[in-house]
């Protein structure tokens, strides 16, 4: 019967397009939405991403986040590298300094520092140009972005001269970075260079970076830090969820984003459960005859399951694949990139579409449960 | 044991709706369906016809009497296996001929053996052979919007007779047929139907098809008033 089933989805080519578009559209907008949600939320913790060499950020008791930092005292550094279990420890700086090029253009930039002696903290993606060549004076290096504003259209090269909090400085390279939350360009320099191009002089220590001894875990060595600093230490991940938690905590970005997914759930459920609701009701004649001649309401039951799972894996995977491809096309947009569709939001959805069908599918499963057969007599 | 009667009802009633609109449709209704016969059911409209074979074909419970069907107590037989009591016994023609539109003239003859379970393809083919012999050989592949009705009725004939059943109920199988075509119908319903382990039991407005009647049971306002025996040769009249 599973083929007589099959034959009678298929047979109406413009319904089964209809109800395989109707889930298909509403697996998109929940995917793509969902997304671009985790995506956008995934930014707020680029740059803390972006620092490889280490894993643990020390900083203030009363910082919630990245991007609003409660600066900390020079001798600070000095207490953290005294604590057993710290490789090492050096300053980090954060800050939005303007950056303003030679023909007038400017913007407010993300600058970052890394350690004056190690280079600590350097980004790893690099497109031209060369991380040692920060230790020149007066020297930065940009992402893509940033190049793409003030040199749009020119290949990338270095050498391209700035001027920051009245520095002159110079572009010594130019690197990919994790899209910043806040859309600004990013910059790096030397922790002594950036503190000049911020234009102060004292207390500009934003984080305190920290490499555990081998042999030790980060948390431990954070346990230790607290203990002995009173300081807040953080594994980059608990920082970068800290930061994703404070957005969502005090954002409207995901009431906005969960009424959009919530009304692509809802109008799929209307539509696609509507329109099989519909498709099965047409064919009620059809099933009070099956039933007449003598096939049993579990072999029905497992009928209109078959069709509703067909719909539904037919329609989730056009929808899923249009998410991907949409984020596989724009892949290459600045502005939208490290947007992609996560395994958990490609689970998800199909577990969403799977409730939406498995309720349509009840509820015309019922309704020809409780069919009289004797209908078939009826003209 | 041998029994000449396929049916037995004796007392049948049927009643519909509840308390205050309770509309009593069956008012004990006796009535033998014989092997080896067709029999007609003829009667006015809404005189409840179609509801007593419904009743006898297990769709719909009696509301009082007592129903033999194929040497089975029906009153006594579970919801679950009424189902299978009738794919396994029963064949059907309706007016409507209720084939499935997506599905092929074959496959639709090969429904009820595809509820049994058998495979598509030798149920399938089973199905071509007998609209072969029914007249529809070339036209096995097409599906029922591109049949005329007595093609369609003839298809449906087909799958009422696939599985070989005891028991046989039509309702009106004619009556969307202009004459010639019910007549033809009718000719293949009685040729290939009636046999001797078999019963037949056809509803009909349509006196032209009473040739075909081995027994014409006349019914009226819920019971039946009469029973007339037309067949040439009476082998066992009980
Ligand atoms: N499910 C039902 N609920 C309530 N009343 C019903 C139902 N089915 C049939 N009836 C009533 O039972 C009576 C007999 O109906 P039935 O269909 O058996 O008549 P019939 O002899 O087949 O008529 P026709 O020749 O017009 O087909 C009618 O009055 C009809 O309204
Ligand atoms: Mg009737």
């Amino acid at each position: 019967m599973n083929f007589v089933a099959l034959q009678m989805l298929l047979g109406d080519r413009a319904k089964y397009i209809g109800l395989v578009m109707a889930v298909a559209f509403s697996t998109f907008l929940m995917s793509h939405q969902s997304s671009i949600f985790s995506g956008v939320m995934n930014r707020t913790r680029s740059q803390i991403q972006d620092v490889q060499d280490a894993s643990i950020w020390v900083m203030d008791p009363k910082t919630q986040y990245f991007d609003e930092v409660k600066a900390l005292n020079d001798n600070v550094l000095y207490r953290v590298r005294g604590v057993p279990g710290v490789e090492w420890a050096v300053p980090m700086y954060k800050g939005l300094p303007t950056a303003r090029a030679i023909n007038g253009d400017f913007r407010t930039v993300l600058l970052m520092s890394v350690d004056d002696n190690s280079l600590a903290g350097a980004p790893r993606r690099l497109l031209a140009g060369d991380i040692a060549d920060l230790r020149q004076p007066d020297s930065v290096l940009m992402d893509r972005a940033a190049y793409s504003f003030f040199f749009p259209n020119q290949p990338l090269s270095t050498g391209k001269a700035f001027e920051m909090n009245d520095h002159r400085v110079k572009v010594v390279g130019i690197f990919e970075s994790s899209a910043p939350f806040t859309n600004f360009p990013v910059f790096y320099a030397r922790y002594s260079n950036a503190i000049r191009y911020q234009g102060r002089e004292r207390n500009m220590m934003s984080f305190v970076l920290v490499k555990a001894h081998p042999g030790l875990s980060d948390e431990e060595v954070c346990r230790r830090i607290r203990a002995s600093t009173g300081l807040t230490a953080r594994t980059d991940l608990d920082f970068g969820w800290q930061t994703i938690d404070y957005y969502i905590a005090h954002t409207g970005i995901p009431i906005n984003f969960g009424i959009t997914i919530a009304i692509a759930l809802l109008v799929g459920t209307l539509v696609a459960g509507q329109t099989f609701y519909i498709f099965t009701l047409e064919n009620l004649k059809q099933f009070g005859a099956l039933k007449a001649i003598g096939v049993t309401n579990w072999r029905i039951m497992g009928m209109i399951l078959l069709q509703a799972l067909l719909v539904a894996a037919v329609g989730y995977s056009i929808g899923i694949t249009m998410t991907a491809a949409f984020f596989e096309i724009t892949k290459n947009n600045i502005d939208l990139r490290g947007f992609f569709l996560p395994w958990q939001i490609a689970t998800g959805t199909a577990v969403a579409v799977l409730i939406i069908i498995v309720l349509a599918s009840a509820m015309s499963i019922r309704r020809v449960l409780v069919l009289e057969p004797a209908i078939v007599f009826r003209g | 044991m041998t029994q000449s009667e396929a049916v037995i009802c004796h007392k049948i009633t049927k009643e519909f709706g509840a308390a205050d609109n309770r509309n009593l449709v069956l008012r004990g209704v006796d009535l033998k369906v014989h092997y080896g016969e067709l029999t007609l059911l003829v009667g006015p409209s809404g005189c409840g016809k179609t509801t007593l074979i419904s009743v006898i074909a297990g769709l719909l419970n009696a509301t009082g009497g007592e129903l033999e069907v194929l040497g089975r107590d029906m009153s006594r037989l579970p919801k679950g296996d009424a189902v299978v009591f009738r794919r396994r016994n029963l064949g059907f023609v309706f007016q409507q001929y209720n084939l499935l539109p997506a599905l092929t003239a074959a496959e639709n003859a090969a429904v009820p053996l595809l509820a049994g379970g058998m495979r598509r393809n030798h149920a399938v083919e089973r199905a071509g052979e007998l609209l072969a012999s029914l007249g529809l050989e070339q036209r096995r592949h097409a599906r029922p919007a591109q049949l005329s009705g007595g093609q369609q009725q003839r298809v449906a004939l087909a799958r009422a007779l696939i599985h070989s059943p005891r028991l046989i109920v039509c309702d009106e199988p004619t009556s969307a047929l202009d004459h010639e075509t019910g007549h033809a119908v009718m000719e293949l319903l009685k040729r290939m139907a009636v046999r001797e382990d078999r019963a037949v039991i056809v509803v009909t407005h349509d006196a032209r098809v009473f040739e075909f009647a081995d027994r014409i049971a006349y019914m009226e306002d819920g019971v039946i008033t009469r029973v007339e025996v037309t067949k040439k040769s009476i082998a066992a009249v009980s």
